[in-house]
């Protein structure tokens, strides 16, 4: 089980905007140890979010994408006290869901 | 260890009342008391080398902000009587070696390896060429060093000494004594004074 | 007569266009600054250190709750203003780390060893020191840095950081004053708060842990230091040892009634 994250959802108007900060080394695989081996590649390489049941955000993420991963997105329909889940799963096959409450 | 003559001499500035703020004397431990205590020596960075603190830099430490017209020249006399001229005489290197000791912040430090090539990190403090726009502002900017001064004999031996021990010109000055504390070599420094003063050099263009 | 007015005018364009250069960059890193602010990873570490603070630990399987950072027994906010501070059970000053190793060792019964254990995290060894600190100070956000200095100790600890901070030594002459004792400066790019002047100590100790986006870890007030000393040419001092202690209390005094604003975010 991954690190836990740090999900916010407001609401503005019909806009939620959705704010997630994960804990991730996102390890591009190219990176040298001090004794010069390669440290062996471990990233996010998926993450869903989703509003209630429904999917909101699909998204494929790679080894471009910096440690400690910061997700800012945007979606309609979503109403006040509704849940927001996010899911990723990297490289290792580990994964991470996490929700919270459209405020 | 401070010799005797060094603390003898040290103590009769401060005993004759020399005006400047001075760091009061209190119940306390002293800040090299609380080094001895607290620091460890780790690789070329030595608990006894800081203990070892010279005239200068206890003076200066003493003294940080302002000191008498009187200690300003008891210290920047000593500092000269330090001052090595290359032996043949030869005081210009290589411009593009200068640049890379100009650009390098290694060395002396508890990271680095004992006995490793130290670099003068003067782009931390100065301006030098056209090119490197990142810069620090501690000391003044030496774009055009030797365009606008010439190589002059005489200022060739003022950039050495400057480069050398700047503490010569200016007591407690923030600029590290480069040849006198042995941070730099005296081929590195040769290379140093080809970056400020050949005129090839990009910090002349 | 007309090559010398286009080679002035030429020279002022250059001199004009690097000194765009350089405000441009120093602007540039404010925007990215301000773009990173949304999104501070520091939090996840707030989160793990509270955590840690609830949970039981050591040999004596007791909680961090019970500790005393000045305000009381397990009192968290607003207890890391008043630090540095003089604690009468051990009757002398400590700042938040060394207090913590304190309660770490007392309380829970942890090795002197095992709780100064990783006190800098990295990617291989998580730091829990780093993730209480986040903790603790997040805690103490929007609220007005007033480290006492009533007590005798106190006052002697303000001193003796001062007497560290004017301290020259080692191959390069350096003290801390050497780059912190004046307005308007930086090394490269990087400014240099003036500890001296109240404003910049307060905008500098207030800032402090931070998640640093080139390390990719919240570092405390401790690495600062040590980081700091390393790169003053000085042998590296003890975690949380007497003479940091009193450094951070120069530092906490010179920055009085700056709002607490970490743990923030830094290159």
């Amino acid at each position: 089980m991954g690190n836990p994250m740090r999900i916010r959802a407001s609401l503005t108007g019909d806009t939620v905007e959705v704010k997630v900060l994960m804990r991730h080394d996102m390890e591009t695989g190219l990176r040298k140890d001090a004794a010069g081996a390669l440290i062996p590649a471990l990233f996010i390489k998926n993450l869903v979010a989703k509003h209630k049941d429904k999917v909101v955000l699909d998204a494929n993420f790679g080894p471009s994408v910096s440690k400690d991963p910061f997700l800012s997105f945007k979606f309609k329909g979503g109403a006040a006290g509704d849940k927001v889940s996010i899911t990723w799963t990297d490289t290792a096959g580990d994964s991470r869901t996490d929700e919270a409450s459209i405020t | 260890m401070i010799t005797k003559t060094i603390r003898a001499s040290v103590l009769a500035l401060l005993a004759t009342g020399a005006t400047g703020a001075a760091i009061a004397a209190d119940k306390g431990p002293t800040a090299l008391e609380m080094i001895s205590k607290d620091f460890r020596s780790k690789g070329p960075a030595t608990l006894e080398r800081v203990l070892a603190q010279d005239e200068a830099q206890q003076l200066c430490s003493a003294y940080p902000m302002q000191r008498s017209a009187k200690i300003n020249a008891q210290i920047e006399a000593s500092q000269t009587k330090t001052i090595k001229y290359p032996a043949d005489g030869v005081y210009l290197g290589k411009w593009q070696e200068g640049e890379k000791v100009a650009q390098s912040g290694r060395g002396m430090q508890s990271s680095d390896a004992v006995g490793a090539p130290n670099g003068g990190n003067c782009y931390a403090c100065h301006q030098i060429s056209k090119q490197e726009i990142s810069f620090g502002n501690i000391g003044p900017s030496l774009y055009q060093y030797g365009k606008l001064r010439g190589n002059s004999e005489a200022v060739l031996k003022y950039t050495w000494a400057k480069i050398y021990n700047a503490q010569a010109f200016t007591a407690c000055s923030n600029m590290p004594r480069f040849g006198h504390n042995g941070v730099l070599t005296e081929a590195q420094i040769k290379d140093v004074m080809a970056l400020l003063l050949d005129p090839a050099s990009p910090a002349n263009q | 007569m007309n090559h010398k007015l286009l080679a002035l005018a030429g020279a002022l364009a250059l001199a004009q266009a690097m000194v765009h250069a350089q405000t441009s960059s120093t602007d540039e890193i404010a925007k990215y600054r301000q773009m990173l602010a949304d999104g501070n990873p520091a939090e996840l570490w707030e989160m793990r250190g509270e955590e840690l603070w609830k949970t039981k630990a050591g040999p004596n399987q007791v909680s961090l709750e019970r500790c005393d950072l000045g305000l009381g027994p397990g009192v968290v906010k607003g207890a890391y203003v008043t630090l540095p501070r003089y604690f009468k059970d051990v009757n002398k000053v400590m700042d938040l780390e060394a207090r913590l190793v304190y309660c770490r060792t007392t309380l829970q019964g942890l090795t002197q060893a095992e709780a100064t254990q990783t006190p800098f995290g990295s990617t291989a060894k998580q730091s829990t020191i780093e993730a209480l600190v986040a903790y603790i100070t997040s805690e103490s956000r929007g609220m007005k840095m007033a480290a006492p200095t009533g007590h005798p100790l106190e006052k002697q600890a303000y001193e003796d950081g001062k007497k560290l901070f004017y301290l020259r030594g080692g191959s390069h002459d350096f003290a801390c004053a050497t780059c912190h004792s004046a307005d308007g400066k930086r090394i490269r790019l990087q400014e240099l708060p003036n500890i001296l002047n109240p404003a910049n100590a307060q905008m500098a100790y207030t800032t402090w842990p931070a998640y640093r986006v080139s390390q990719g870890e919240v570092r405390t007030m401790q690495h600062r230091l040590n980081d700091c000393y390393r790169q003053q040419r000085f042998p590296e001092p003890v975690y949380a040892s007497d003479a940091l202690t009193a450094l951070t209390m120069f530092l906490a005094k010179n920055a009085e009634g700056g709002v607490y604003a970490a743990p923030a975010l830094k290159r």
